[in-house]
């Protein structure tokens, strides 16, 4: 139930007419919740060149064929990097992580240090242009001590460079990591202090719970809301997820 | 001019030990059966660049062909971690693996700054992260003040890329999800390019994807060449299923060299 919660929450994230990037995995899911329920003219991009892709379920590789058979365009991956998200064309991404900290920093590249990891992860693919460049950034994962950290390991996608330093010196267009949706609830970045806080708990969850399950003093805002539970459309989209 | 040849002989002739070789083709048109020849000719010491390295790149990397790989994502798409790359990665296993690491836009934009011929190819915003990269470097625009990232062109000694189609001139067409392969064959000294069929005549006045025969090396038929990754309209499809598999194949070394020795 709150992984379906995550993927209902993050797919509220996605207004209709928005053009978001997304990747495989959850992402997908996501957009094609969204698309289903209450966003029928969101257009998602994918990074292997996809503009306006429309599958008929998640698909396990960004060149699947069902993805590909329905698209608007295929362009090459040079152009739907420089052209559609670094050309300020894509409003939202939404992307996976390993861990996320405090400040929306993301990493995905190694667990330990990068010459002699303990973990080698998959690297930053396409998370760094999206986080730098599409309006705004939203981060979908579980919620363990695990994933949300006080600082990742490595930063492969960059949040806030410290506390109080902006973004805008660094001449990235995009706001970076917003929004973090867990199965827990959903953080959002205080502007004021450059951190995420939780502003909405999914229905059973204590605020307690959350902040237990988080690797740094998770402050809660002061009204933090219940998520509300899957609409009829959203229901009906999670099942046909299968 | 195109040459056509056999695809051993291709490969015996462009892909000698210690050369830089770029495969492309993202998730689409992955030059696996030439890939698959540069195993089965155990060429060594190889610098390989993919951006996303897939399953070739990982056999290639458990084997211990590998030096040096150039990449900026390495999973198995949708299904967690390529363990070879790992197992270098983490242990050094078969032997240490250098990696130069990007992200996509970065090594995309590599490529096109090698088939431009330019020294980098400039993107918006200084570089941030924690990843450090001697190709990578902060700019001033001199025309705007503002701070800006070079990544430098990538010259590999040859490409290797799958296509479906060629005419008897060596001309090439690629349909569907098309990467960086045009910018490959480009931006390297050499061009090798496997093909699903041999047609009597490409489109002309076309804006297709269409690599003229006089910016390629060498051309060779081989159907079915991007297998288990496919080839639209090649008449297969993406062997979902051999991704799965390759999980438990590749997981753990002994059933990793298990399937070595099958693909001697």
């Amino acid at each position: 139930m709150s992984v379906e919660l995550m993927l209902v929450a993050a797919a509220r994230e996605i207004t209709d007419g928005a053009v978001c990037f997304v990747g495989v995995g959850q992402p997908s899911q996501v957009a094609l919740i969204a698309r289903h329920a209450h966003a029928p003219h969101a257009a998602f991009v994918y990074e292997s060149g996809v503009l306006g892709a429309e599958p008929s379920r998640p698909p396990l590789s960004v060149a699947d064929e069902d993805l590909v058979r329905g698209a608007r365009v295929l362009v090459p991956v040079h152009e739907v990097f420089n052209y559609w998200l670094q050309g300020g064309r894509i409003g939202l991404g939404i992307i996976g992580a390993a861990q996320v900290d405090r400040f929306g920093n993301v990493n995905s590249t190694v667990i330990g240090a990068y010459a002699s990891p303990r973990t080698r992860l998959p690297g930053a693919g396409g998370a760094p242009t999206i986080a730098g460049f599409a309006g705004r950034t939203v981060v979908v994962t579980r919620h363990s001590r695990r994933s949300l950290v006080d600082r990742v390991d490595f930063v492969s996608t960059l949040g806030r460079p410290e506390v109080g330093a902006g973004r805008g010196p660094l001449g990235l267009s995009g706001a970076g990591v917003t929004t973090v949706v867990t199965d827990l609830g959903v953080l959002r970045l205080d502007v004021d202090t450059g951190e995420l806080v939780l502003t909405r708990r999914h229905p059973g969850v204590k605020v307690e719970t959350v902040q237990d399950a988080t690797g740094w003093p998770l402050r809660a805002a002061a009204d933090v809301v219940i998520t509300e539970p899957p609409s009829p459309a959203e229901a009906a989209a999670l099942e046909a997820l299968g | 001019m195109a040459r056509f040849a056999e695809l051993s002989e291709a490969i015996a002739e462009h892909v000698r030990p210690g050369v830089s070789v770029a495969l492309e083709g993202f998730s689409h048109l992955v030059p696996y059966a030439a890939g698959q020849e540069i195993i089965r000719q155990r060429v060594g010491d190889l610098t390989v660049i993919r951006m996303v390295p897939d399953l070739v790149v990982d056999q290639m990397i458990g084997l211990g062909m590998v030096a040096t790989l150039v990449f900026s994502w390495g999973g198995n798409p949708g299904l967690g971690s390529l363990y070879r790359l790992r197992d270098a990665a983490e242990n050094g296993w078969p032997r240490p693996l250098r990696l130069v690491e990007h992200s996509h836009a970065e090594l995309a934009n590599r490529f096109v700054a090698g088939a431009a011929h330019l020294p980098y190819m400039l993107m918006r915003g200084s570089p941030v992260g924690d990843l450090r990269s001697p190709h990578v470097a902060e700019v001033t625009c001199p025309f705007t003040g503002e701070r800006a990232t070079a990544v430098q062109a990538l010259h590999p000694d040859v490409a290797v890329v799958h296509a479906q189609e060629a005419d008897r001139e060596g001309n090439v067409l690629f349909r569907g999800v098309i990467g960086v392969q045009k910018e490959a064959i480009l931006a390297s000294r050499a061009a090798v390019v496997t093909v699903e069929r041999m047609v009597d005549a490409l489109p002309r006045g076309s804006n297709e994807v269409i690599v003229p025969g006089w910016a390629v090396s060498a051309v060779c038929v081989c159907p079915r060449g991007a297998w288990p990754s496919y080839a639209m309209g090649g008449g297969y499809a993406r062997d979902d299923d051999f991704y799965r598999r390759w999980r438990e194949v590749s997981r753990d070394r002994s059933s990793f060299l298990a399937w070595g020795e099958g693909a001697r």
